[in-house]
């Protein structure tokens, strides 16, 4: 039933929007001030005062990034990695996840064992053990597989398969289906797109992964973009980490500003999760909200 | 129910065989599904339970050479070594004071922010707000502390705009110890208010329009709606997110502190974290490391297990 709104109401309504456009626009200010100063050439950012718009875009920062091999390899290894990763991380969640809706012997310790990792973690150092006993330290599996299955994931897609009507399953039993023809065969092809969904998931986190990256890889020759991104910008450090660029562009006496440099380099790792953005807000309410049915 | 018929006649032939071999049969019966359990539970048990039990080296003097089992037995020493430390002492009070910090003004920014948001009209305008404020949510820490970094340097643009328009002197934003914790906190909420909020959104879609009806119809104004029905609808919620967060308590979130610390804020920002990995890998005392790793994931534990019952007693959900 329609209600007729009061003038302090269409007021407070009005004051709460201007308060939420505003708080937008913060949210979104550094992502333009980043992008148009990364567009910006070598004498504007030098000599302007406050620049907020270059009148001539050029793309001397990003033809630097570009011709550097150290960006470029970091850049292919986070893409393997992203895709490999997030490959393994939906077979073994997917498959864990189903068998626990399965009510094999044992399940409720099964479940337990996941539940429990949410209140206590072994820590840092026990788990770099034995990742480093397991022989994974320097080789890229370091970043795939200690981190593969994330329980609140594990959990969240347990609850996504037992809302498959379950008389699916009750007729492939009867015509002499197993578990494993069940999941192959009903399971996965119904939950396509719920798949896709935690496959960006875990791909956004493989494509953010700094932690894992500083803990195992000891040999600068396998950075990932997030680690050659902090020594470019937080540490300040553009000319040595891509060096081979460097070295091309002091001799044509056209060294960008490392500022700019840095900018660039931020959008080129933000852009793949631009990308993927849509995608992911079209799942993820519901998956925070299956997230919090109690199981 | 699903496999009632099939176990019925699985049991009928198995009990003419051998009925004290049931479990076995079970096993048999169950192979498929425990074949596609197993790659998810060695993954548990070896990265996961494993590390639980390495932890043994915080009562040793770990040596990599005689490895978990043979390295030389010390008891409590390192524990006793944690409150002794006069680093760590004040590697405990930073973490304590950012939780303090961060639960004081970044945990209630989501439910403000979820409130505001439930009062917008225009379904349109309000998924298009949604999308802007979710999206730093999926930005890694070192794009957001690499923005910042650009921001707040001495040449940066609030330095710059600082001085074009009041004429200040530069801000030390990133050296000056005073600046550390603030700006941990709104980074916090920069990034992670806007995705905090569809958990209280989800929440507030819950609650039946008519409650609002009637309350208007008895005459309650917005701001007394939104005190008798709409905080209500959350207050579970909230309670919940708050015992998760004492949980918690003494993990700050090391990707962000780390990328934030340098030589300038080490005192004021070190936290057990970061700690952690400076003493138990950058300087190989594995054993001490464990031991505050240890101490850190053991109190979260008791306070996790503590704040639930409590909150149980006084009639609230819990978490478990």
């Amino acid at each position: 039933m329609p209600i007729k709104r009061t003038l302090s109401d269409r007021i407070t309504d009005g004051i709460n929007l201007l308060l939420l456009l505003l708080l937008s626009l913060v949210m979104l200010f550094p992502f333009y001030y980043i992008t148009a100063v990364s567009f910006s050439s070598y004498e504007e950012f030098v000599n302007t005062e406050l620049l907020l718009f270059p009148k001539a875009w050029v793309l001397d920062a990003y033809r630097f990034i570009f011709d550097s091999k150290e960006f470029i390899r970091s850049i292919g290894v986070t893409v393997y990695i992203t895709i490999v990763g997030a490959l393994v991380s939906l077979l073994l969640t997917s498959t864990m996840a189903f068998s626990l809706t399965r009510r094999l012997w044992g399940q409720r310790f099964y479940l337990f064992l996941v539940l429990f990792t949410f209140i206590f973690g072994a820590g840092m150092i026990p788990t770099y053990l034995i990742v480093k006993a397991t022989g994974l330290i320097n080789s890229y599996w370091s970043l795939i597989i200690p981190d593969a299955i994330s329980s609140f994931n594990l959990i969240v897609m347990r609850q996504f398969f037992m809302s498959i009507p379950e008389e699916l399953n009750e007729a492939a039993v009867i015509d002499g289906a197993n578990d494993w023809q069940i999941y192959t065969r009903i399971i996965l092809p119904l939950s396509k797109p719920a798949l896709a969904a935690f496959g960006l998931f875990y791909a956004v986190g493989q494509w953010n992964t700094y932690f894992n990256a500083i803990l195992y890889l000891n040999d600068p020759a396998k950075w990932t973009v997030q680690v050659i991104l902090r020594q470019i910008v937080i540490l300040d450090d553009a000319a040595n980490t891509l060096a081979s660029a460097a070295r091309d562009a002091a001799r044509s006496a056209h060294l960008p500003p490392p500022e700019t440099i840095g900018m660039a380099a931020i959008i080129l790792a933000t852009i793949p999760i631009l990308i993927v953005y849509p995608f992911l807000q079209k799942h993820f309410a519901k998956g925070v909200m299956l997230g919090s049915v109690k199981g | 129910m699903s496999t009632t018929s099939v176990e019925a006649g699985n049991t009928v032939i198995e009990s003419k065989k051998a009925p004290t071999r049931s479990l076995a049969a079970r096993l048999f019966r169950e192979r498929y599904g425990f074949l596609l359990l197993l790659p998810g539970l060695v993954y548990f048990i070896w990265f996961r339970y494993v590390p639980m039990l390495g932890n043994i080296i915080a009562f040793e003097d770990y040596s990599p050479f005689k490895g978990f089992l043979h390295s030389d037995w010390v008891g409590l020493k390192h524990f006793k070594r944690i409150f002794e430390d006069a680093e760590v002492v004040r590697v405990i009070g930073n973490t304590l004071w950012l939780f303090f910090l961060q639960t004081l003004f970044a945990f209630p920014v989501p439910i403000i922010l979820a409130l505001m948001l439930n009062e917008v009209r225009n379904q349109r305008v309000k998924r298009l707000i949604q999308s802007v404020v979710y999206l730093p949510h999926f930005l890694s820490w070192v794009v957001v502390v690499g923005i910042v970094t650009i921001f707040l340097k001495t040449e940066g643009i609030v330095n710059k705009g600082l001085h074009f328009v009041f004429g200040m002197e530069p801000i030390q934003f990133l050296q000056e110890p005073g600046w550390f914790m603030p700006l941990i906190v709104l980074e916090v909420i920069w990034k992670e208010a806007g995705w905090g909020t569809i958990i209280f959104l989800a929440a507030l879609a819950g609650v039946n329009p008519t409650l609002y009806e009637a309350a208007i119809v008895d005459g309650a104004s917005r701001w007394r709606q939104m005190w008798h029905i709409t905080l209500p609808a959350i207050r579970g919620t909230i309670i919940i997110l708050l015992i998760l967060r004492l949980g918690s308590v003494l993990d700050s979130g090391f990707t962000q502190i780390f990328l934030m610390l340098n030589p300038f804020t080490m005192d004021v920002g070190n936290v057990l974290d970061t700690f952690v990995y400076f003493k138990g890998i950058q300087q190989s005392d594995f054993s001490f490391g464990t031991a505050v790793g240890l101490f850190k994931g053991l109190v979260g534990l008791v306070l996790i297990l503590a704040v639930n019952r409590l909150a149980k007693k006084f009639g609230e959900e819990g978490v478990f």
